[in-house]
């Protein structure tokens, strides 16, 4: 069933030279190249990011580790007779990694921590996983052949490798190896100091990863365990589990007996909502990123992650499908590039290109905004045309520029509120500004109400917080802002100062109250102090109070208008969502089903047409087959199934049914019965059953 | 049900937010599906600007959601129908369509649909009934009366037959029975009601309350307790399911083989042929940015009714001509994924030597290919649901295959769960782009190796390999094999052969002087197994039992030819 098809070696050169232009493949428009070499070098920047980002965030989590590690044998060191004294315990070092359930990004923390622990602790770092592991047999395997390659990678010369096959896989060999090891090492080491030997020690332990520890078989594992815990005087061996679930899952595996034998240290990774977030705020936000996600792809990126996976490795791949997807479908997209290349880019425009942006709705209703002369230069001249679209482009970016800040403030201010309104994460705050003017929304009504509420401390840190925000911020606008903001602040100090002042002067109503304890004079005091509450003038406080949240609400209106209100949004903003769903989350079954009951919506062609839940006659036979079979139970008689198809069938081909009465069953419709039969069959609707003659089970239940 | 509702959730949460502002949600029960309108409005508004694939079809108008079922309102619906005084039939048509989608998991109501439907189709000229009838029931009749002279069973559900159905209708009855022995005793309602609820297993609990219970009163509380109860397990019982004992032989037809099928099928011109070609053409266009997004590292995986081994070799025929690039017919019976490693070490890396395990087997390939990074291979499968490649550890094998960077998979599944194959760390290995490509093209090459159901088979192959090895065996041996061949062929009429016992088996040849002890005869057997001629089987006792694994006619077609040759 397998064919390889070589091309000869003259085809292959034209296609190694066709290689180099890969682009073409996209189309035929000349900037095509330039529109994928943008979009390669973006998705770099991106990869490299990501990459950069995951590094950060495990540092620490590596560096507990490798502490550990070093702790761990650090009596096998000073190779004295100590060692004996410890010879009761005999267990092994363990750390219990807890990585949570996206079990997708594992990999890539295993790669980069074994590469730590290879440059840190050890150069025997062996690397193990369930599927690779059925028996005891095959991790011993498994363990020799991936200590003994490492250990040729480091010296790699002079070292005779005896092929695996020929060494009795056993703990054994695994001991004698390591000493033959760690003795050459000391014999070498006198000689090149300073090289590979100066970073590990003189007998490194050996590190066993155990990449997914709830699928190894518990035989295995416990076999495993004891075994080693035997030569653990020999052989500083350290184990790391990796955990996605919980710590629990240790001693539901393994029997007391077992885990007394590991002397367990738990770690536990950065949550993946927390590297979400991270990737979100510098890889998505970021305004010298010129790629931008419209609302509904990101609310469908965000929707895969939490609801799916929790996999940052999938958003990521998501992000670049839009990137792949945007610079293939969008022939503009060319301009979506560094702010440098912009004017380059924009100058080099083809009339073709032009016309592409003549018809940008955005654009469209840009032009209709303007006076009549200049809507005619635009719509005819290209040069003309080119200007503006520099300086449209141009606003489009001062526009990101100054999003973010403002963004990142409200952010301040609403992620503090009782039950977040407008969310608690900034990603839900981005995509509730996308996707309309936030100011119009109810939560944010009720966000800025709850705002009006707020308590000194809390408003003067916020505001702080708020100054930083805008002077780190590259927006030139906000020098204005900064000042605002700090003459508030100033403001509030003044007012404590006041508050301070006047606290001992004022003798307060409710002192007075305490006074008195006469029942009847209690409440009159009581309504009478309502009353002065009701009317009373709001304090110096609350006035700038109002005034900050005023403010910020007039930041806001100014600078979070959604970006799709903004004209040329369509070459930087990637919109459409129902491609990422169609690709990233589809529904195969839903597409079986819907070409099986309604072949109209893929073959346009009327005789198909049907109302209802019901389907044509005319259907091709397979739909007619799957239709009837609908309506049986769990067993399907043949015979049935066959006369009621021809039924079908002879009716639509206008045979009489007195004609076909005959009992007989055209050949042809019988052949045609079959082959739909074989389909359902091959689709998993039905399959054949012993259970009565001539019968087959039907698979799916009621509709579906 | 559970499963589609599974595949439907992705779907599900990414519309919650609209959902949500679509508001007006109430816990009525009622109301439940019309919050499911809503989301499926949500959906499909969402969606509408994709190709008109069938993404974008919502949901609803394929699946039908799960409401509680309501057993009564059947018969609420068929009384409330019957009373309606003959009209024209589109209200009751425009009716039936909503009922079915508001409680479509009830079978009734799908019964009462396919019911409607088959009216629309039987012509109504032969309906001799007085003009007060309602039109429904006339639909009724003439279905009943037709599947009475021209012995057409339908399935409609009996209690409604018995309803709506004159008695002198019943005698088709006699066609039914339960798959198992068990006698049914039909003359109860209450009865009736269980068998037709056993034609849909695994309902809700509430699915087997008797539709007659405000008919049945309030009689015998007690007695209505016990029903419930074994009403309850009567439905969920799995062994029984009423059919019609009808079958193929008795319908006088030859089975078709393999040949005469195709070239019936050959005959047959495809219909709607313009149609699926502008399909095809849609899909078609998507070969350069398939092409470009295998390169970016991406798979491909194909979905959607239809072969779409067509399409894919249209794409390995205008874009892979000039790469290295291997095939693998994914639906042939023998593949497996030993082969297709076997064909990429021996014929794209020209290496001789032989692996213990396919594990190894595929380091060598990982490390083959990352060593040198000119080495490019592009992977087509057709099938990768098949039957000898869904299993855990192939599926493994091509995902970490198809992870290396320069390793392009494209692939096709066809399978309703072959989603299920597949884990969140096997899919992060294949990194799939979803493409749906509904094609409506038959399956001619996936399902003529299918061995099917109806389509008799030839045996040529299994014949050609039994008469080879046996020519090379010693008459003697050629004896013992007759032997084991003769005695099944005795027995083909019983269903429950267990094969032929050892110690009888030795009787026989020794009578036949064919063995002179029990050890030469293991010898023989255990060659014949070696060649796979024999299959041993331990029987219910314990002792065991021989059989040839092939079936009769072939069987009985050596033997001829055999008698033949001597």
């Amino acid at each position: 069933g397998c064919f390889v098809f070589k091309p000869s070696a003259k085809r292959r050169r034209v296609s190694q030279k066709k290689d180099r232009g890969l682009g073409e493949s996209i189309g035929d428009s000349e900037d095509i190249e330039l529109r994928f070499v943008t979009c390669q070098s973006l998705w770099a920047q991106v990869k490299a990011k990501t990459e950069q980002i995951q590094e950060d965030l495990n540092k620490q989590l590596f560096d507990n580790l490798v502490n550990f590690l070093k702790l761990s044998h650090s009596e096998f060191q000073e190779k004295t007779a100590e060692r004996t004294c410890r010879m009761k315990s005999r267990e092994i070092p363990t750390a219990a990694l807890i990585l949570g359930v996206n079990v997708t990004d594992h990999d890539l923390t295993f790669r980069s921590l074994s590469e730590v622990l290879q440059n840190n602790i050890s150069p025997y770092v062996a690397l193990l996983e369930a599927k690779d592991c059925p028996g005891i047999k095959n991790l011993i395997q498994k363990l020799m052949g991936q200590l003994m390659n490492c250990y040729v990678d480091v010296e790699d010369e002079d070292y005779v490798q005896v092929s695996q096959k020929r060494i009795r896989c056993s703990m054994n060999s695994i001991i004698t190896w390591y000493e033959s090891v760690t003795k050459k090492t000391e014999s070498t080491a006198p000689s090149e100091k300073g090289t590979s030997s100066s970073r590990h020690w003189q007998s490194p332990p050996v590190v066993v990863i155990f990449k997914d520890m709830e699928s190894f078989t518990t035989k295995v594992l416990q076999d495993f365990i004891v075994i080693s815990s035997q030569h653990i005087h020999e052989l500083p061996l350290v184990l790391i589990f990796g955990i996605a679930t919980s710590p629990m899952i240790i001693h539901s595996l393994l029997p007391h007996s077992v885990s007394s034998l590991l002397c367990i240290e738990l770690f536990q990774s950065l949550s993946c909502k927390e590297h979400l977030s991270t990737v979100i705020d510098q890889v998505l936000l970021p305004t010298d990123f010129p790629f931008k996600l419209g609302e509904k792809v990101l609310q469908v990126l965000i929707n895969v992650f939490l609801y799916h996976d929790f996999s940052v490795q999938n958003f990521i791949k998501g992000f670049q499908l839009c990137l792949v997807e945007h610079f293939y479908s969008q022939p503009l997209s060319v301009l979506c590039c560094q702010k440098e290349d912009t004017k380059k880019r924009v100058n080099s425009l083809t009339h073709e290109q032009c016309e592409n942006v003549r018809r940008l709705p955005s654009f469209r209703s840009y032009v209709e905004s303007q006076a009549s002369e200049k809507q005619v230069a635009l719509l005819t001249e290209d040069n003309i045309l080119k200007g503006i679209i520099q300086k449209l482009l141009e606003d489009l970016n001062v526009y990101h520029q100054n999003y973010l800040p403002v963004l990142r403030c409200l952010h301040v201010f609403t992620s503090s509120l009782p039950k977040y309104p407008l969310g608690k994460q900034i990603r839900e705050l981005h995509c509730a500004c996308l996707e309309n003017k936030v100011w119009e929304t109810k939560e944010y009504e009720s966000s800025l109400q709850l705002a009006r509420m707020l308590n000194k401390s809390d408003l003067v840190t916020m505001l702080q917080q708020c100054v930083e925000i805008f002077v780190s911020s590259s927006g030139k606008e906000f020098d204005k802002t900064v000042e605002k903001l700090k003459e508030f602040l100033t403001q509030f100090q003044k007012l404590e100062e006041e508050a301070f002042q006047e606290r001992d002067v004022s003798v307060s109503p409710q002192k007075e109250l305490q006074k008195k304890t006469d029942l009847y004079h209690l409440q009159k005091t009581l309504l009478e102090l309502k009353d002065s509450r009701r009317s009373k003038k709001l304090t110096k406080f609350e006035m700038l109070r109002f005034e900050v949240v005023d403010y910020i609400d007039s930041l806001v209106r100014n600078y979070l208008i959604p970006a799709h209100h903004k004209t040329l949004h369509e070459i930087v903003y990637f919109n459409r969502a129902s491609v990422l769903r169609e690709h990233l989350n589809a529904a195969p079954r839903t597409a079986l089903h819907t070409a099986l009951n309604n072949p109209y919506s893929y073959l346009k062609n009327q005789a198909l047409k049907s109302e209802g839940g019901s389907i044509s006659n005319k259907a091709p036979d397979i739909c007619i087959v799957y239709k009837l079979h609908l309506e049986c139970g769990r067993l399907i008689n043949l015979v049935d199934w066959l006369e009621a198809f021809s039924t079908v069938v002879m009716s639509v081909e206008g045979q009489n049914a007195d004609a076909a009465s005959s009992d007989q069953v055209d050949d042809t419709i019988h052949a045609r019965f079959i082959r739909a039969v074989s389909e359902l069959e091959l689709l998993g609707f039905i399959k054949s059953s012993k259970q009565k003659t001539d019968h087959v089970a039907r698979l799916t239940w009621g509709g579906c | 049900g559970v499963k589609a509702r599974k595949n439907k959730a992705p779907v599900a949460v990414s519309v919650k937010r609209l959902v949500k502002k679509l508001g007006d949600i109430s816990d009525d029960e009622a109301q439940e599906t019309l919050e499911e309108n809503n989301y499926v409005a949500a959906l499909g508004m969402s969606t509408q600007d994709a190709i008109g694939n069938g993404s974008s079809v919502s949901g609803g108008a394929v699946y039908s959601f799960q409401t509680p079922r309501r057993p009564s309102r059947m018969a609420e619906l068929a009384s409330e129908l019957a009373q309606t005084p003959g009209g024209n039939v589109v209200p009751n048509h425009s009716q039936c369509p909503e009922k079915t989608a508001r409680t479509p998991q009830s079978t009734s109501n799908f019964l009462w649909a396919a019911l409607a439907w088959k009216c629309k189709l039987i012509p109504l000229q032969r309906v001799v009934l007085g003009k007060y009838m309602f039109l429904i029931l006339m639909c009724v009749y003439s279905l009943l009366l037709q599947s009475k002279q021209k012995e057409f069973v339908s399935t409609t559900p009996y209690r409604l037959r018995k309803r709506l159905a004159a008695p002198d209708t019943l005698e088709s009855e006699s066609e039914y029975s339960s798959s198992c022995s068990e006698e049914e005793e039909q003359d109860q309602p209450e009865a009736n009601t269980a068998v037709s609820d056993q034609k849909t297993p695994a309902k809700t609990k509430a699915a087997s309350t008797p539709p007659h219970k405000n008919t049945l009163t309030k009689t015998k509380k007690e007695d209505k307790m016990s029903n419930l109860v074994e009403e309850y397990f009567e439905a969920h019982s799995s062994s029984k399911v009423l059919t019609s004992d009808r079958t193929l032989q008795k319908l006088r037809k030859r089975r078709l083989n393999q040949q005469t099928l195709h070239n019936l099928l050959k005959k047959v011109p495809i219909a709607y042929a313009a149609e699926i070609q502008e399909l095809n053409q849609q899909h078609e266009a998507l070969f350069t940015k398939w092409m470009l997004q295998l390169r970016l590292g991406f798979n491909i995986v194909l979905y959607g009714l239809g072969s779409k081994r067509d399409l894919l070799e249209k794409f390995r025929a205008s874009v892979l001509l000039d790469v290295v690039h291997l095939v693998v017919n994914g639906y042939f019976p023998s593949i497996t994924v030993k082969s297709i490693l076997n064909s990429i070490t021996e014929e794209v890396l020209d290496y001789g030597g032989s692996f213990r395990s396919p594990l190894d087997q595929l380091e060598f390939i990982i490390r083959k290919f990352k060593e040198d990074s000119s080495l490019e291979l592009y992977v087509l499968i057709h099938n990768l649901d098949s039957q000898m490649l869904r299993g855990e550890r192939s599926q493994q094998i091509l995902a970490q295959l198809s992870s290396l960077p320069s390793i392009y998979l494209i692939a096709s599944i066809d399978h309703i769960n072959a989603p299920l194959m597949w884990d969140q760390a096997k899919l992060s290995l294949f990194n799939w782009l979803w493409y749906e490509t509904t094609t409506f093209i038959p399956y001619v090459e996936e399902t003529s190796y299918e061995n099917s159901l109806l389509v008799q088979q030839s045996g040529s192959l299994a014949l050609s390999s039994l008469t080879h090895v046996l020519r090379s065996l010693t008459p003697n041996a050629r004896g013992i094999f007759r032997l084991l061949a003769q005695y099944q062929l005795e027995n083909k009429d019983n269903p429950s052969y267990p094969g032929l016992s050892f110690q009888d088996f030795y009787r026989q040849c020794r009578e036949a002087f064919l063995v002179n002890s029990e050890l030469t005869l293991r010898a023989q057997l255990t060659e014949f197994r070696d060649h796979k001629l024999i299959r041993t089987k331990r029987g219910a006792d314990g002792v065991e039992c021989l059989l040839i694994p092939v079936d009769d006619s072939t069987l009985t077609d050596f033997l001829e030819k055999e008698d033949e040759d001597v």
